[in-house]
């Protein structure tokens, strides 16, 4: 199993510092485990636990206070290389088209400009965007956008891929279409994808394997594999294992959401 | 809350002592000529204040000033709900309104002096036009930012137009018609004391206009500081009622 | 052509309409305005005759220059203060307090300073103008969303960078704003020192035509910068409807 792991979390704690100097906010952790190389990994948990910040210090945008992260091998610092991220929030550039938002990925390249618009339409044409090309992000459904957020992180070829609940601003129908799409990009791409949600349906149906996270200081209180197929779509939801499975998450996650909501007072 | 209140003093008051630090620099740059050090200015103000001339033309000002004011207010006012309701009216004028609103309203001041002769009704007329256009503005997109959930409820509360106005859209635009009128305060008082400068022969303006051509460096100090000492301060007090109505007190 | 645009062009005429037959009926003498084909009518001579060409191009020269200091000193200022807070928190009460103050009291003493000439005008525009600048770009930049600049470390920008490709054309709408606010601001504030005190220029020939009752140059004149003033705003604002329109905001 090691031989395969493609990230690496060992001991990871974040603590946020207080403005006040005192003891601080203990966000996450300590966090180990191994994400194998070409998994769907799926992290759920009650909401701040820590997702988040999970995410961001895989993809190098906050350092752990504890611990070390690695990425083929290597430890991450700043921004590693070949790591994309879609946010939940809409990244759209307003002022680019989607073209130009998809070619903005490539901007680093050392490619040849034709070069670059041949992946540039290859992207957008593997997202269904051949027709808004030229379209700005505005006139595009919410749906789209996130779309045209996935195309910029997949134009650089990721060999893992963050997910910070890329569908959490949208309705239930579109998520489960956006999820197909994702399913079929990670066979076609065999990157490596970590998906942060809280929604447990969804976890179910995208992972091969879902952390379950405790309420704050977040950490993994189980570890849940879905043996689905890889050439699996939504309709996986009709399986009769599709229940249980949701169970199993719901009865590890329960008690953990309801410290989250007396915390909060609710 | 109280922290924020204090760090708040102690900016200001950072702000202050920068200030005087950079104007005293500046005197002392320029030198003798044309300028005079902040505490000449105080010492030469605090006399001038003991004058009865010097309360007269602060009365006079005072007094123009008030009548711009409330004209400008009430008239903004009246221009802002006007427009607001009539959705064709308020799509039609609110850019012409903006585009008088940038243009050097002083030059137009030729034609309300040959309008109303020189004088009282002059400065007010000029005061006014400074301050009726920002009244109107934010009354007009206040009143139109009213929440339809406000109006619905109106609606189905069956209130007449004109308890409509009085209970849901006033209330619910005051915070921002409030700072139409911060704004139209200001400008009203700039428009007055131009006013004075030209066609008067009294009030601040006056005595501006006054020191410049006696060349009487000291009182041109003493009118600018005042001037911008009570404009500061007041448009500071509107700014703390400002912002209680914007976030509740 | 829309409803709004109609109803403009029928307050315009209407309000033309008005003057000319209030001063056909005398209602307004002769010495106060005369009636708007006769402004008109002299207007075109000026035109035509290229009178005044001069004084108005020096203005429109130190207009400039007050707007274009203003804009990029402005915009300068604005971006160092977004990135030290507590500078900024020292200025903010001076940014809230700055338009209530008379700003054109100042400029008897920039005569002073520097001499009647265009110095002090600039100065006067400029100083009408930059703060705005700031306080527009400052509130632009507030807006830009965490998660633009999250993309911009995530594609491995500098600093620099993410100022030139996320943070500023983020902010173009806003830059577009402060531009207009500027502009207004700069005429204003030279063409008013220019009536107040000056040797010459546009203000100045205005004030000089009311000195002397010569309301067949006066009102040509003020036509005049009216049309300036419009047509500059007027292009500033179409471009920022684009702008805004490609975003979904307008």
């Amino acid at each position: 199993m090691t031989s395969s792991a493609h990230v690496t979390l060992r001991g990871v704690t974040k603590v946020f510092p207080a403005s006040d100097g005192g003891p601080g906010v203990h966000a996450l952790g300590p966090i180990d485990i191994d994400i194998r190389k070409g998994e769907f990994f799926a992290v759920v948990g009650p909401s701040g636990c820590g997702k988040s910040t999970m995410l961001e210090l895989l993809a190098g945008l906050t350092t752990p206070t504890e611990g070390e992260i690695e990425f083929e091998g290597k430890p991450i610092r700043d921004i590693p290389e070949g790591v994309g991220v879609v946010f939940q929030e809409d990244a759209c550039f307003p002022w680019l088209s989607v073209e130009g938002n998809v070619a903005f990925g490539l901007r680093r390249s050392n490619l040849s400009a034709d070069e670059k618009a041949r992946k540039v339409a290859a992207v957008i044409k593997m997202m269904g965007l051949s027709e808004f090309s030229g379209t700005y992000p505005a006139q595009l459904s919410g749906g789209m956008r996130q779309r045209v957020c996935i195309a910029r992180t997949l134009v650089v070829e990721p060999r893992l891929i963050l997910l910070d609940e890329p569908f959490g601003a949208l309705d239930q129908q579109t998520r489960l279409l956006m999820g197909d799409e994702v399913l079929r990009l990670w066979r076609e791409t065999g990157a490596t994808v970590f998906l942060i949600t809280h929604a447990l349906d969804e976890a179910a149906m995208l992972a091969d394997r879902i952390g379950v996270m405790s309420a704050r200081p977040g950490t993994l209180i189980d570890v849940v594999e879905t043996k689905w197929p890889a050439d699996r779509d939504s309709r996986i939801v009709e399986r009769e294992n599709f229940g249980a499975l949701t169970s199993r998450l719901w009865k590890s996650l329960r008690d953990e959401s309801m410290k989250t909501m007396g915390r909060m007072g609710i | 809350m109280i922290q924020s209140d204090r760090r708040q003093l102690i900016n200001v008051a950072i702000l202050i002592v920068g200030i005087l630090v950079f104007w005293e620099i500046a005197y002392l740059i320029v030198g003798e000529l044309a300028m005079r050090s902040p505490h000449e200015t105080f010492a030469f103000t605090w006399k001038l204040m003991q004058t009865d001339l010097f309360w007269g033309h602060v009365s006079e000002t005072m007094q123009a000033f008030a009548m711009a004011l409330a004209i400008a207010v009430g008239l903004g006012l009246l221009i802002g709900f006007t427009l607001a309701i009539h959705k064709l009216s308020g799509d039609a004028m609110e850019p012409m309104l903006v585009a008088l609103y940038s243009i050097p309203k002083i030059t137009l001041y030729p034609i309300i002096l040959l309008a109303f002769g020189l004088g009282m009704s002059a400065k007010v007329a000029f005061g006014a036009i400074h301050g009726v256009i920002p009244v109107a503005l934010f009354t007009l997109n206040a009143v139109r930012a009213t929440k339809p959930i406000l109006i619905k409820t109106g609606r189905v509360l069956k209130l007449p137009p004109a308890a409509m106005v009085r209970t849901i859209l006033f209330p619910a635009a005051v915070p921002e018609i409030f700072t139409g009128i911060r704004v139209g305060f200001s400008l009203t008082l700039i428009g007055t004391v131009l006013g004075e400068m030209f066609a008067s022969q009294r009030g601040m303006g006056y005595l501006l206009m006054n020191a410049i051509s006696l060349y009487n460096v000291d009182l041109i100090m003493a009118v600018t500081f005042l001037l911008c000492v009570f404009a500061s301060v007041v448009n500071t007090a509107l700014l703390i009622i400002d912002h209680r109505l914007h976030h509740g007190a | 052509m829309k409803p709004t645009q109609i109803y403009q062009i029928a307050i315009i005429l209407a309000f033309v309409a008005l003057l000319e037959v209030l001063c056909l009926t005398k209602v307004i003498d002769k010495i106060t305005m005369p009636a708007p084909h006769f402004i008109l009518r002299d207007f075109f001579l000026m035109i035509i005759h290229g009178r005044y060409f001069h004084e108005v191009g020096q203005s429109m020269f130190n207009v400039m220059i007050a707007f274009v200091s203003a804009f990029v000193i402005g915009i300068i200022t604005g971006t160092i203060l977004h990135a030290y807070r507590l500078v900024r928190d020292v200025m903010d009460p001076l940014f809230a307090t700055y338009y209530a103050i008379p700003v054109f009291a100042f400029y008897p003493l920039f005569i002073m300073i520097f001499g009647l000439g265009d110095g002090p005008q600039v100065l006067i525009g400029y100083m009408l103008g930059v703060v705005a600048v700031i306080v527009t770009i400052l509130n632009g930049l507030d807006r830009v969303p965490r998660v633009l600049k999250k993309t911009a470390r995530i594609n491995r920008l500098s600093p620099f960078q993410t100022a030139i490709r996320v943070t500023l054309p983020f902010c173009a709408p806003f830059l577009l704003t402060a531009a207009k606010l500027a502009l207004a601001y700069a005429f204003i504030g030279v063409i008013g020192s220019e009536f107040i005190m000056a040797r010459s220029g546009m203000g100045y020939e205005i004030g000089h035509a009311y000195t002397n009752f010569d309301n067949a140059t006066m009102y040509p004149l003020i036509l005049l910068l009216l049309l300036i003033s419009i047509f500059m705003n007027g292009i500033l604002t179409a471009w920022e409807k684009v702008l805004l329109a490609r975003r979904g905001q307008a």
